[in-house]
């Protein structure tokens, strides 16, 4: 009996170690993104829609915001843009875009065609902005807290049930409880 | 569709001449910092792609990070600052050499400690044998017979 004990008991611990690792490990694919907790990278880039200005997070510090990756070379944009219209016209939160990589007349045809839920659109050119948010697809979308700290990050399209199980309840905490 | 057709060709062109840059034209003229270039975008993961280096990936974010990585270097920021930088962005997941810490530990501490373990073991299973054949007159031979 107790010859076989050391090793019975090594191997429930390993069971436990293993058991615990599975159960914390996030989706296949889905990369757990080390700014949700911290504050966004701050950017400032060219409007889509107004060559005056510039698009920038010192603007948006003091409210809540979502942050929406897309391009027009983007399937599964096309897929959210719906969902998005839809977030947008609520007012429930503005809806900042950032045209990755792309064209820009590209992404005026789009807007003109399916809706335009932003209420500013960077245009990264170079994907600079984007590197500095880890983005490494898209549609990506982010929540930022009035105090510019990223409260979630969805990777994929943004659907119905995503925007009331993942981005509502967090908006409905007050800001200070923003995680 | 176009950077992947052109990335296709590159290929095709690079393969007779030389594999070290793979899909990779850039170059840089000082040599030492070339050498630190290739090495650490071998050792970024293609967030994309994910079992491919930055280095090894025709994706479009895999070309924007090795220029990222070409920037810091010609900045003159060090290795350690561009992990850094990537790590801070997409997380350890980045590297395909995980560091040292104290969640995965274990995993690095448990080899060495179960070689240990078992050479501890053989010692002393070797140790009683050895002590059984000086002793004990009916102990089989080496071939076996008794």
């Amino acid at each position: 009996m107790n010859r076989f004990a050391l090793p019975l008991a090594l191997f429930a611990l390993l069971v436990v170690v293993l058991a615990i690792s599975i159960r914390h490990s996030p989706d296949k694919g889905i990369i757990i993104s080390p700014l949700v907790g911290r504050a966004a990278p701050g950017f400032a880039l060219p409007s889509l829609t107004d060559a005056q200005h510039k698009v920038s997070s010192a603007d948006l510090k003091g409210r809540w915001y979502l942050l929406n990756v897309w391009g027009t070379w983007c399937v599964e944009c096309r897929a959210e843009h719906a969902m998005l219209v839809e977030v947008g016209h609520s007012g429930v939160i503005p809806i900042i875009g950032l045209d990755w990589k792309d064209e820009d007349d590209h992404a005026l045809e789009w807007l003109a065609q399916l809706g335009n839920p932003y209420q500013a659109i960077g245009v990264d050119h170079d994907g600079r902005t984007a590197i500095d948010w880890g983005v490494y697809g898209a549609p990506e979308t982010f929540l930022v807290n009035p105090q510019g700290v990223v409260v979630y990050k969805l990777v994929g399209p943004l659907t119905r049930e995503s925007w009331t199980q993942d981005f509502l309840p967090r908006l409905a905490r007050p800001a200070s409880a923003g995680l | 569709m176009c950077r992947i057709g052109f990335a296709i060709v590159l290929i095709g062109v690079l393969c007779g001449t030389q594999m070290a840059h793979g899909i990779d034209a850039t170059s840089i003229a000082d040599p030492a910092l070339e050498a630190r270039y290739l090495e650490l975008t071998h050792e970024l993961r293609c967030m994309q792609c994910q079992n491919e280096s930055i280095a090894d990936s025709p994706v479009g974010l895999a070309s924007d990070l090795r220029r990222e990585v070409r920037n810091m270097l010609l900045a003159g920021k060090s290795d350690e600052d561009v992990r850094n930088y990537m790590v801070s962005r997409y997380g350890e997941f980045i590297l395909f050499r995980p560091r040292f810490s104290l969640r995965n530990a274990w995993l690095w501490l448990a080899p060495p400690l179960f070689l240990l373990i078992g050479l501890g073991v053989a010692v002393r299973v070797v140790r009683q044998r050895a002590a059984l054949t000086a002793t004990d007159p009916d102990v089989p031979d080496d071939d076996g017979r008794g």
